[in-house]
């Protein structure tokens, strides 16, 4: 890796941007599943390993999973942020590998939310 | 129990002799014994030229050693304010009813031991107990039996 | 620049020949019209598969969508959507309105009232790609400081802000940083920043939660600092309780250092800066600063007297700089958005004088008993009420609130009186509690006060470092004179004596830890003081808590027999036939509560 020069890191930070967002043609869907020590210790290991499983299984390769960290809700964990084509976010609260089966079998791969697991959608509201 | 001498020299040497790492050597002892033997503390001491009461007093200082070895899985009981206030001092002697044994003590088949942490940082699960790496949130008394005898049988399929 | 939006535009064919390009043109005149080109960014991406529809745009991170958009529709997009920030309905597109019945986050309270400064990126970017940071403008606040900004510049516009230390003492970062550079340089002993993650305070994980949502803005944060102040050598101190923590830190140094963002010469500049991860091993002193550098220098984590300042004389008697983690992570967007934004938030106006109000936001770990437990970043000035109601929404199973603990063993308990009041260092502090690092735990009617008391003496007494009396001795009686109360065995004269101590130990303490001891007990008198009586008095404990004081009884007209209870005691006390009424004997009852925990009738109770 080539260390950066204050031009390269503008340059990078451009192109970057444009991969954060999930474009048809990559990606369908992307799966956030948030795992901070508290998620952790809730189980989003194994709604991680559930996610990981189905797209397995179904030798599936337009859907992205990836981890990030705590959504600031401790009580509703384990959570998990799903981001389907131009739908905003939807987050799901205290997820079992059950239920991660559903939300997959009909949002991940048909966009419907499954209304009885999610909390909400959008994003937080930064400064 | 023997100490692996070998261990602590590895230890050691990973943070070269260096004085200003006691406390990282004494962590990776900890971690690599589960207790810090006498041995290991000489040993510490010698190589890097700590008079052995510092060592001592560094070991002795802090929570997270411990002098006697503890058990195959160490139970923390999270003894911060949010487990406080939703009944940890409880779910500890429910803890201890149940191994006959108190904070600080092995049980006799060294398979469990219990200790209190200030706070293990996942108050929003409280009350929280870590058995061994795992973690058991929103505890209530009634489950401490059945996580018990989870390890408990754990054992017995290695047996 | 950070752009706070951005509009996806579809430039796929579809929508290209539905008018995309006039569309984008039309934008970005208007945008410049408004003066919010620096604001707001117009970008343009592949096929959104929605042809049907176009021209389509996006709106993020709102994740509004808008639909058939004509160029006659941008003055009003961008005078209702971007300045006075309300979606324009008739463009919305409706049908997947119908499909998604679910709230949107911002009509959630407990999002709502929250804004995130500190924790903008949780949940979005994973914290084990430094790629992530870098696409959401990442270390460029560290480009600016580097090639933008002499170090006196950076000083002046942290101290403008009013950024105040996040650790606990609220103290103007801006002129912790000016002094240390001051000691470097009458000395030219090469100074050091040090980063406080050792979190000790029970009920508190704001800096554990930052860390593994976003480790390289601690990190860009500590390298501004670095630069600012002269330094070349970071440490991290982080308590060995966070692994994952520690672990993302460890891989995020790596990362920035493979990009030349750490280490020599960064990003091709003269600057040099490395940064070391130091583990704690579990001792609550080590988070006061001369304890921590006698730490950091291999040497048991005992504080000394401060007649010299640690930023002047420090770790290795070098200029130290200590800041906590969320302190560092404020940092570059200081630098990027500049002093005026940082101070237009929380309260009073900082730009003259960094003591004057609390700017910014903070970050509370909302706790105990409370509905919604988690961790939050609110502007500073917020109520407790909101805080506690809005966000925490209220208290489980209809209780009443009755007290609010903040600052940690330091800090304090407020009643209910005090809800209105605003949260910032100042009127925490004059309200006998203080910020801390941002633990709050929230209690109700079925905890008690005296407990609680006892519960950061007790806490306070094993961490105490033995080195001065007052706090050794005077903590140790204490907690004695506590236990006999819990125990109903306190006497009236016990109040006046524990005040009186409380006194000593603020005036005679060597550390603070010693100085701010007596806190817990002289919030919970002065606010609680009936609790108090009523141990004393008439030896009942009123949140039930004081095992000695109360009985468990059950509800002749609740208990249905079902045995739930019986199959949980451990001492054998509750008898009674199946579908009938159960008793407890209390000569075995060893009152332990796992009865109450399994009653789904509510059929148990404590007098």
């Amino acid at each position: 890796m080539p260390k950066l020069t204050v031009e390269d890191l503008k340059n990078l930070r451009e192109g970057l941007r444009d991969k954060m967002n999930i474009r048809s043609g990559e990606a369908k869907a992307k799966v956030i599943v948030h795992m901070s020590t508290c998620g952790i210790a809730a189980g989003a290991r194994d709604i991680l390993k559930a996610f990981m499983d189905e797209i397995e299984n179904r030798g599936i390769t337009d859907i992205l999973v990836t981890t990030s960290s705590c959504a600031g809700l401790c009580s509703k964990e384990p959570m998990i942020t799903v981001l389907y084509q131009n739908q905003p976010p939807v987050k799901y609260v205290e997820l079992t590998p059950q239920k991660v089966k559903k939300i997959f079998e009909e949002h991940l791969l048909n966009g419907n939310i499954v209304k009885e697991f999610a909390l909400a959608s959008g994003s937080e509201t930064t400064a | 129990m023997q100490t692996d001498i070998s261990k602590v020299d590895e230890i050691v040497m990973r943070y070269g002799r260096r004085k200003e790492n006691l406390l990282a050597m004494l962590l990776d002892c900890q971690e690599e014994f589960y207790y810090l033997p006498k041995e290991a503390l000489e040993e510490i001491s010698k190589q890097t030229g700590t008079p052995f009461v510092k060592v001592l007093h560094a070991a002795t200082f802090f929570r997270a050693f411990s002098l006697k070895p503890v058990g195959k899985y160490p139970i923390h009981v999270c003894m911060g304010t949010a487990c406080h206030v939703k009944g940890a001092p409880r779910l500890l002697e429910a803890f201890e009813r149940e191994l006959q044994i108190k904070k600080g003590e092995t049980t006799k088949d060294n398979l469990f031991s219990i200790e209190t942490v200030n706070c293990l940082g996942c108050c929003g699960l409280a009350p929280v107990v870590t058995v061994g790496k795992d973690v058991h949130g929103k505890l209530r008394q009634a489950n401490v039996s059945r996580i018990i005898k989870k390890y408990r049988s754990r054992e017995g399929s290695d047996a | 620049m950070a752009y706070r939006s951005h509009i996806l535009l579809c430039s796929g064919t579809g929508c290209v020949s539905c008018g995309a390009f006039t569309l984008k043109e039309t934008l970005k005149t208007e945008l410049q019209k408004r003066n919010l080109q620096d604001e707001i960014q117009v970008v343009t991406t592949g096929c959104q598969g929605f042809c049907a529809e176009g021209p389509i745009m996006i709106v993020q991170p709102d994740g509004i969508f808008y639909c058939q958009v004509k160029p006659s529709d941008v003055p009003t997009i961008v005078e209702e959507h971007f300045i006075k920030g309300r979606p324009v309905k008739k463009l919305l597109y409706t049908g997947a309105a119908k499909a998604t019945p679910i709230p949107a986050l911002k009509d959630i309270p407990f999002f709502a009232k929250q804004q995130l400064v500190v924790l903008r990126n949780r949940g979005l970017v994973d914290p084990d790609k430094i790629e992530d940071y870098i696409a959401v403008d990442g270390y460029s606040a560290l480009s600016k400081a580097l090639t933008e900004m002499k170090p006196e510049a950076i000083i002046a516009e942290i101290k403008r802000s009013g950024l105040r230390g996040r650790g606990g003492g609220g103290f103007p970062a801006g002129i912790k940083w000016e002094t240390c550079r001051k000691a470097y340089l009458q000395r030219n002993v090469e100074p050091v920043v040090i980063c406080n993650a050792d979190e000790g305070d029970p009920g508190a994980y704001m800096d554990r939660s930052i860390i593994e949502s976003d480790p390289h803005a601690v990190l860009e944060g500590m390298a501004i600092a670095a630069y600012a102040i002269g330094a070349k050598e970071g440490f991290i101190y982080i308590r060995h309780e966070y692994p994952l923590a520690r672990q993302r830190l460890l891989n995020a140094i790596e990362q920035a250092k493979e990009y030349g963002l750490l280490g020599e010469n960064i990003l091709n500049t003269n600057f040099s800066f490395n940064i070391e991860i130091v583990q704690g091993a579990g001792a609550f002193v080590c988070g006061e600063s001369t304890a921590l550098m006698a730490s950091l220098e291999g040497e048991v984590g005992e504080p000394r007297a401060k007649y010299i300042h640690t930023v002047e004389y420090g770790y290795k008697n070098r200029p130290s700089n200590l800041n906590n983690v969320e302190t560092y992570a404020n940092v570059p967007l200081i630098i990027l958005r500049g002093s005026d934004w940082f101070a237009s938030m929380g309260t009073g106006d900082p730009r003259e004088n960094p003591w004057n109000g609390s700017s910014g936001t903070k970050v509370f770990s909302l706790v105990g008993k409370v509905n919604n437990t988690g961790l939050i970043e609110v502007p500073m000035g917020i109520s407790l009420r909101e805080i506690i109601f809005d966000i925490g929404g209220g208290i489980p199973k209809g209780k009443k609130f009755k007290a609010v603990q903040t600052g940690g063993p330091s800090g304090g308990c407020l009643p209910e009186s005090k809800l209105d009041m605003p949260v910032d260092f100042d009127s925490l502090t004059e309200a006998g509690s203080m910020m801390g690092s941002g633990g709050m735990i929230v209690m109700d009617e079925e905890t008690c006060m005296v407990d609680v008391a006892r519960y950061f003496i007790s806490f306070l007494t094993e961490e105490s470092c033995g080195k001065c009396t007052p706090c050794r001795e005077g903590l140790r009686t204490m907690l004695d004179i506590l236990n006999r109360i819990c125990e109903g065995k306190g006497k009236e004269e016990d109040i006046a004596f524990l005040e009186e101590m409380g006194e000593v130990m603020q005036d005679c303490c060597l550390c603070a830890l010693g100085t701010s001891a007596p806190n817990p007990v002289l919030s919970t008198i002065e606010y609680f003081k009936n609790e108090y009586l009523e141990h004393i008095k008439n030896h009942k404990c009123p949140g039930g808590v004081c095992k000695e004081l109360i009985t468990y009884v059950i509800d002749k007209n609740k208990c249905d027999g079902c045995h739930a209870c019986t199959k949980v005691c451990s001492s054998n006390a509750i008898k009674g036939e199946a579908k009938k009424l159960h008793s407890i004997d209390t000569t075995k009852c060893i009152k332990c509560g796992a009865c109450i925990e399994v009653c789904t009738k509510d059929a148990i109770y404590k007098e």
